[in-house]
């Protein structure tokens, strides 16, 4: 359980002075247990063992914020590393082609095949207004047919009539053309269960898969699969070849350790998760869920939420403070363009904002032109310290060596300073408005009238995890909140989040959400 | 081991580990009986391991039990499935008998295979059918897909070789075609079934066949009971009915609850006996799927946490894919790496 992983961590990282970095030692005394957790998750050893090596160059050297724990900024690490390897955006299923588009579903015996073409049936007719039509090649298992005509029957979905004594090709054959003349948009093919070690029934399958070229090859995997994931989802990928993956029984209390292992050795994505016996009982796959399961179940989500606010709010209060002596230089420029580099625009302030926060997978997977915020930094990096901290003195000479240093020009450099001086106007601004639509803005992000306290930023983290109101005068961002929960995509997500530089306002950190918007409402 | 058996030629993991030549006394079946479980999972590992160059006999040819080494042993059974737990707890057992002393590949295969049959041996039981007890009860039941009814259809073959009139009872009222599923297997074995529409109350269909099988004499009954997920309360109560219900017919029944467990299955098996137990008391277990790449060490742990009987393990789709359940052959088989 996540407890024992957060207890022990925590019991071991507790020697860590409370700011820091996390030294080689530390991780590796974590990483101990993460491994063990993992493993206990039915997380495939293999992957276990590349896994904890991709999350160990990623903490040694990692900062520690003095509101986590060093146990809990490890956590977060992994549990982001986890997020990202089961693949951080959605991909659903595919019907890009000519119809009839054909998709066959393979997997092993007792897997949920035949369920699952059923839901997956009901879920393309329906939301996604396809005539659909349902064929079984499973030949082997009693009754399979029968199964599939009885769930079709059940909800209004053709099926391929039952010829006895015909092969799978043969009724693959035979369905591809119904499909065609009866003007079908998919035809879903389901195929018996087989072992991967079953040498005749893999080269069946994969006679099937030339015949029909399917545009989807769905390996149906239950999730409560042992180390075998990896095996399994190897073969299915190796002798047949596969699209993608659907998760079956994630609605029991198995951690879901295979939906790592079959992801991590296919690099297929998980595109969908049967939660249910019930027909409507199909989800979209959310890797922040499995991942929180795999870490163990409950309260991790919310630890792991509150660890990250946590994180947030640190460098909110540290950027507050500085906007409130109207000190915000190049390095705090760096930091909030490296923020929005690394999730997609809304970082920052903006980023804690209930609402917005759950968002940022959505952001982060609209197409965000991020070279500029790239160049931007490399020029960053390219200046001396003492440039960062005074860009005033920032004259021609030092300018031409820091765009030779980044490979960038002296204008480039000449805009990211005007940037950066029209930001830190700003932050001043807003740290010291008292009143006035400055003091507006400063509220927005919970600082007050531009008295930031500690107690201020604990309340915005409350209401941050509230999750909802009391925001006042933010164009929009109660919408977006709303939308966030319902779990929809936002109405009014700007779709060209902004390439900075350029024309207009553009704060750094705040993305393209823009703050002067107020004719919006 | 003699190289004219072609099975036998397959070397266990300490044999390829450590290249030796070192005779493991294993027994040679005689070449009349139809293959075993155990021998076909040799001569299926052979190819797969030529296949895939899986061998790590190259890796190590050291023969001093060193650490690395036994990382590389508990890495084996952590693959099989045995969880972190048991498997550190058995490579102790390894470490404190032969650690760093120089040992022949077949002396600590002999200790690792023999702590784990150490742990399997008092679970492995066969199901013994009472004749005092008639009709004797078996109520099947497991999560969804795991095998129960096959396993219904292969273990009716196999009793009724031994003569006993057999009931099967099609309690699967909720999944598509699971009735017909059963009804095939009844007719492939010339068994009655009972069975009521789709949909129909479970508890309800047991009850009648309780009192079928006391007017018309069966020997055994059957139960094959729809799949369910240990933590879906409202579905475990429903079980818990039937259980219930059959109860009310006769106290002593069911006289055996059986779990079917899908070797592959990882440590979700704790939570599905320990939950099954509570609501089906659970008397034994049955492990299918042992035909493919999954291993089952699952069973280790439960054998060493719960004590629960193992009766068969299935090792095919056929009807006469199933074995008793060995904890010599299954310690063997946990030892190999796919
Ligand atoms: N390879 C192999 N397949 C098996 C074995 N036992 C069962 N199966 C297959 O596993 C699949 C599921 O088996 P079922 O008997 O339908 O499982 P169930 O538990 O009754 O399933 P539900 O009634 O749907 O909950 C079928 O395709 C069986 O043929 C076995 O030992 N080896
Ligand atoms: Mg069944």
């Amino acid at each position: 359980m996540f407890e024992s992983l957060s207890d022990k961590l925590s019991g071991i990282l507790n020697g860590l002075t409370r700011r820091g970095a996390l030294s080689e030692a530390d991780v590796t005394a974590a990483l101990r247990e993460v491994r063990l957790a993992l493993i206990e998750a039915d997380v495939s050893l293999d992957v276990v063992k590349t896994f904890i090596e991709q999350v160990r160059s990623r903490a040694v050297g990692a900062e520690v914020v003095r509101s986590v724990s060093p146990g809990q900024m490890v956590v977060k690490i992994v549990h982001d590393a986890l997020v990202e390897t089961l693949g951080a955006e959605q991909v659903g299923i595919n019907l890009e082609a000519t119809p009839p588009v054909a998709i066959l579903m393979v997997g092993l015996q007792g897997s949920g095949k035949t369920t699952t073409t059923a839901k997956l049936a009901r879920r393309l007719t329906e939301r996604d207004r396809r005539k659909v039509l349902m064929a079984s090649l499973d030949t082997r298992r009693p009754a399979a047919m029968e199964q599939l005509a009885t769930l079709g029957k059940q909800l209004s979905i053709e099926t391929l009539p039952i010829v006895t004594g015909q092969s799978p090709v043969q009724i693959t054959r035979r369905a591809l053309d119904a499909a065609r003349l009866g003007g079908f948009d998919v035809v879903l093919l389901d195929t018996a269960g087989r072992t991967t070690v079953d040498e005749a029934l893999m080269a069946e399958v994969a006679e099937v898969k030339t015949l029909a070229k399917p545009h989807e090859v769905l390996l149906v995997a239950d999730a409560l699969t042992g180390q075998d994931a990896v095996n399994t989802a190897r073969a299915f990928e190796e002798r047949v070849g596969i699209t993608g993956i659907v998760l079956t029984r994630v609605d029991g209390d198995g951690r879901g350790g295979a939906a790592l292992s079959m992801r991590s050795v296919t690099g297929k994505p998980i595109k969908l998760v049967g939660m249910g016996e019930k027909m409507d009982a199909l989800d979209d796959f959310h890797p922040s869920r499995i991942a929180n399961r795999i870490l163990g179940m409950g309260d991790i989500v919310s630890l792991v939420e509150k660890a990250s606010q946590n994180i947030d709010a640190e460098k909110a209060k540290a950027l507050a403070e500085k906007m409130r002596k109207g000190k915000f230089d190049l390095d705090d420029l760096r930091d909030q363009l490296a923020q929005i580099e690394k999730i997609g625009g809304v970082g920052g302030l903006l980023g804690m904002l209930p609402g917005v926060a759950k968002m940022k997978d959505q952001i982060a997977s609209a197409n965000l032109d991020q070279t500029v915020v790239k160049r931007q930094k490399a020029i960053i990096d390219s200046m001396t310290r003492m440039e960062r901290r005074n860009p005033d003195i920032l004259k021609a000479s030092r300018k031409k060596r820091i765009a030779a240093g980044s490979g960038t020009k002296v204008e480039d450099i000449n805009r990211l300073l005007k940037m950066h001086r029209q930001t830190a106007d700003m932050m001043k601004a807003m740290g010291q408005a008292k009143r006035g639509p400055m003091a507006g803005m400063a509220q927005m992000f919970g600082l007050g009238g531009g008295m930031p306290s500690a107690e201020e930023i604990a309340k915005l983290q409350a209401q941050a995890s509230a999750g909802g109101a009391g925001l006042p005068d933010f164009p929009g961002a109660q919408g977006l909140g709303q939308q966030g929960q319902a779990g929809k995509p936002p109405i009014g997500l700007p779709t060209g989040l902004p390439g900075m530089g350029g024309k207009g306002f553009g704060l750094p950190g705040l993305g393209g959400f823009n703050p002067f918007g107020g004719k919006k409402k | 081991m003699t190289q004219s058996n072609p099975l036998d030629q397959k070397r266990g993991l300490f044999q390829r580990l450590f290249g030796s030549d070192s005779a493991a006394a294993e027994p040679v079946a005689p070449v009349t009986e139809p293959l075993s479980w155990w021998q076909r999972l040799k001569g299926g590992l052979q190819r797969s391991s030529q296949a895939l160059g899986q061998g790590i006999s190259d890796l190590l040819t050291k023969k001093r039990l060193d650490a690395q080494t036994l990382q590389d042993f508990e890495d084996v059974l952590i693959r099989a499935d045995l969880g972190i737990t048991v498997s550190e707890r058995i490579i102790a057992a390894l470490k404190r008998e032969k650690f760093d002393r120089d040992v022949e590949a077949a002396d600590i295969e002999h200790v690792l295979v023999n702590e784990i049959k150490n742990v399997l041996d008092p679970v492995a039981k066969p199901l013994a059918i009472d004749t005092t007890k008639k009709p004797f009860v078996i109520l099947m039941a497991g999560v969804n897909g795991a095998g129960k009814t096959t396993t219904i259809g292969k273990l009716t073959a196999k009793f009724k070789a031994e003569g006993h009139k057999i009931l099967l009872v099609a309690g699967d009222t909720f999944r598509a075609a699971a009735i017909e599923q059963l009804q095939v297997w009844g007719a492939r074995n010339d068994v009655e079934v009972m069975s009521r529409p789709q949909g129909a109350d479970a508890a309800g269909l047991a009850f009648d066949a309780m009192t079928r099988a006391r007017t018309d004499n069966f020997d055994l009954v059957m139960i094959d009971t729809a799949g369910r997920l240990q933590n879906r309360t409202e579905l475990m109560q429903e079980l818990e009915k039937i259980v219930r219900v059959i109860k009310k017919c006769d106290a002593e029944a069911p006289h055996a609850s059986l779990l079917v467990l899908d070797a592959t299955v990882g440590q979700n098996a704790l939570s599905q006996v320990e939950l099954f137990r509570k609501s089906a008391g659970i008397s034994g277990l049955i492990m299918t799927k042992l035909d493919g790449t999954a291993r089952g060490g699952i069973l280790v742990a439960l054998a060493q946490a719960q004590q629960i009987p193992i009766h068969f393990i299935g090792v095919g789709e056929g009807i006469d894919d199933l074995e008793p359940f060995t904890a010599d052959d299954f310690a063997r088989a946990l030892t190999q790496r796919v």
